[in-house]
């Protein structure tokens, strides 16, 4: 249907009440056309766009829910901050073993203690660059005091700093260092075991 | 023979127990006494505690350049030492980085920034590193506030907010030199925070 108003405005109007109400229909219909053909552009697309993860914050009482037994999922909690030269230098390591042990009860956080204020201006952008598999967190309390003994009474606070627990077998072992893939493997292989 | 042989076996031990000590028990906890220095500060100068004229007390500050903790700490590092140097606690800024592993961190580089930011602090360099194992230092900015005959008595954080100064509740270190002056027992021994590692020489 075409509204043809300009030639005879008075006929063809009456002809139709739509024409009255959207006097442009092939326009929107064409519109709708292309957006439809966008949105399935996008979604045919978007799988294979590189999606950066969305970091979740957590509060301190976190810590005692990635200790408690899990089945016989063994965690490999690693404390981190952007900033932290050995940890970025460790960061590959921790991503090997996400990428290793996917489909075996393995998990690794990676648990972000950068300053509040430089999570989106610095942690976003560096998990997106780093194309980070591993779950990234933000530790969201502003008092360290509170929280370091609880991940282990061994830590001084230092970064970096890992965890492997698996509370169904009684595996905690802590690191106050910087870890190699080597080492880590092993310590997941026995976790595991 | 048995005797002998169990003997042998106690002495072994203790062998083995007295060797590996250090490692075992690393740095000093409160109570602990700790042992004087002597370390070049910024300005070419060789100091120890023991220099520092009327002290009554010690706040020994292992910090650095380069850390964002530490440098989010420099202010009230500075504020510390203007608030308690002229009660008879001063501020001893230590830097125990290795130059090589952190760059920004060398003795040039700490003269730089004691310059920029004037501190009102000694800032000596513990090349060696001798000091802050003794210590048993493992991050910046960890703090021991000794009393006047170097007996540990506050170990850790400066403040319970690093990021923010003003979302401060507790002033751990204002809070055990305050006790200390007023002849108290320090409430809030020792505490922890998030650092940066101290940068050991590779050996």
């Amino acid at each position: 249907m075409v509204c043809k108003k300009s030639l005879e405005p008075g006929k063809n109007a009456a002809k139709s009440g739509l024409c009255r109400i959207w006097p442009n229909l092939p326009a929107i219909r064409a519109f709708l056309v292309v957006m439809l053909r966008l949105l399935l552009l996008l979604l045919l697309v978007s799988p294979f766009a590189s999606t950066a993860q969305d970091i979740v914050f957590v509060k301190a009482d976190e810590i005692a829910r990635w200790k408690a037994p899990a089945g016989d999922t063994v965690r490999v909690i690693n404390f981190w901050a952007t900033w932290c030269q050995p940890c970025v230098a460790e960061l590959p390591a921790f991503e090997k073993i996400t990428a290793e042990y996917a489909g075996r009860p393995v998990q690794v956080i990676l648990v972000c203690t950068d300053f509040k204020r430089d999570v989106d201006t610095r942690v976003r952008p560096f998990v997106k660059k780093k194309k980070l598999r591993s779950r990234v967190v933000f530790m969201d309390e502003s008092n360290p005091n509170k929280w370091i003994d609880s991940v282990s009474p061994e830590w001084s606070g230092a970064i970096p700093a890992t965890l492997i627990v698996c509370s169904a077998k009684g595996v905690e072992r802590f690191f106050e260092q910087q870890l190699d893939l080597e080492t880590l493997r092993k310590e997941v292989e026995a976790a595991l075991r | 023979m048995k005797k002998l042989l169990s003997l042998g076996l106690f002495m072994l031990t203790a062998l083995v127990f007295t060797a590996f000590r250090p490692l075992i028990g690393t740095g000093y906890g409160i109570g602990d006494t700790a042992a004087d220095f002597k370390l070049t500060n910024v300005d070419g100068t060789q100091h120890s505690l023991a220099g520092i004229q009327g002290a009554k007390g010690y706040i020994v500050v292992f910090t650095c350049n380069a850390c964002p903790y530490a440098q989010a700490y420099e202010d009230r590092i500075i504020a510390l030492h203007k608030k308690y140097a002229p009660l008879g606690f001063s501020v001893v800024a230590i830097n125990p980085n290795d130059k090589n592993m952190q760059p920004g961190d060398s003795f040039d580089k700490m003269k730089d920034r004691a310059k920029a930011k004037q501190y009102p602090f000694l800032y000596l360099y513990d090349e060696t590193q001798e000091v802050a194992k003794n210590y048993g230092a493992t991050r910046t900015p960890h703090v021991y506030v000794l009393d006047a005959t170097r007996t540990v008595r506050y170990i850790g954080a400066i403040d319970d907010n690093s990021e923010d100064p003003s979302g401060v509740t507790e002033k751990y270190v204002e809070n055990a030199v305050d006790a200390l002056l007023a002849g108290k027992e320090v409430a809030t021994k020792e505490t922890k925070a998030i650092g940066c590692s101290i940068k050991w020489r590779k050996s």
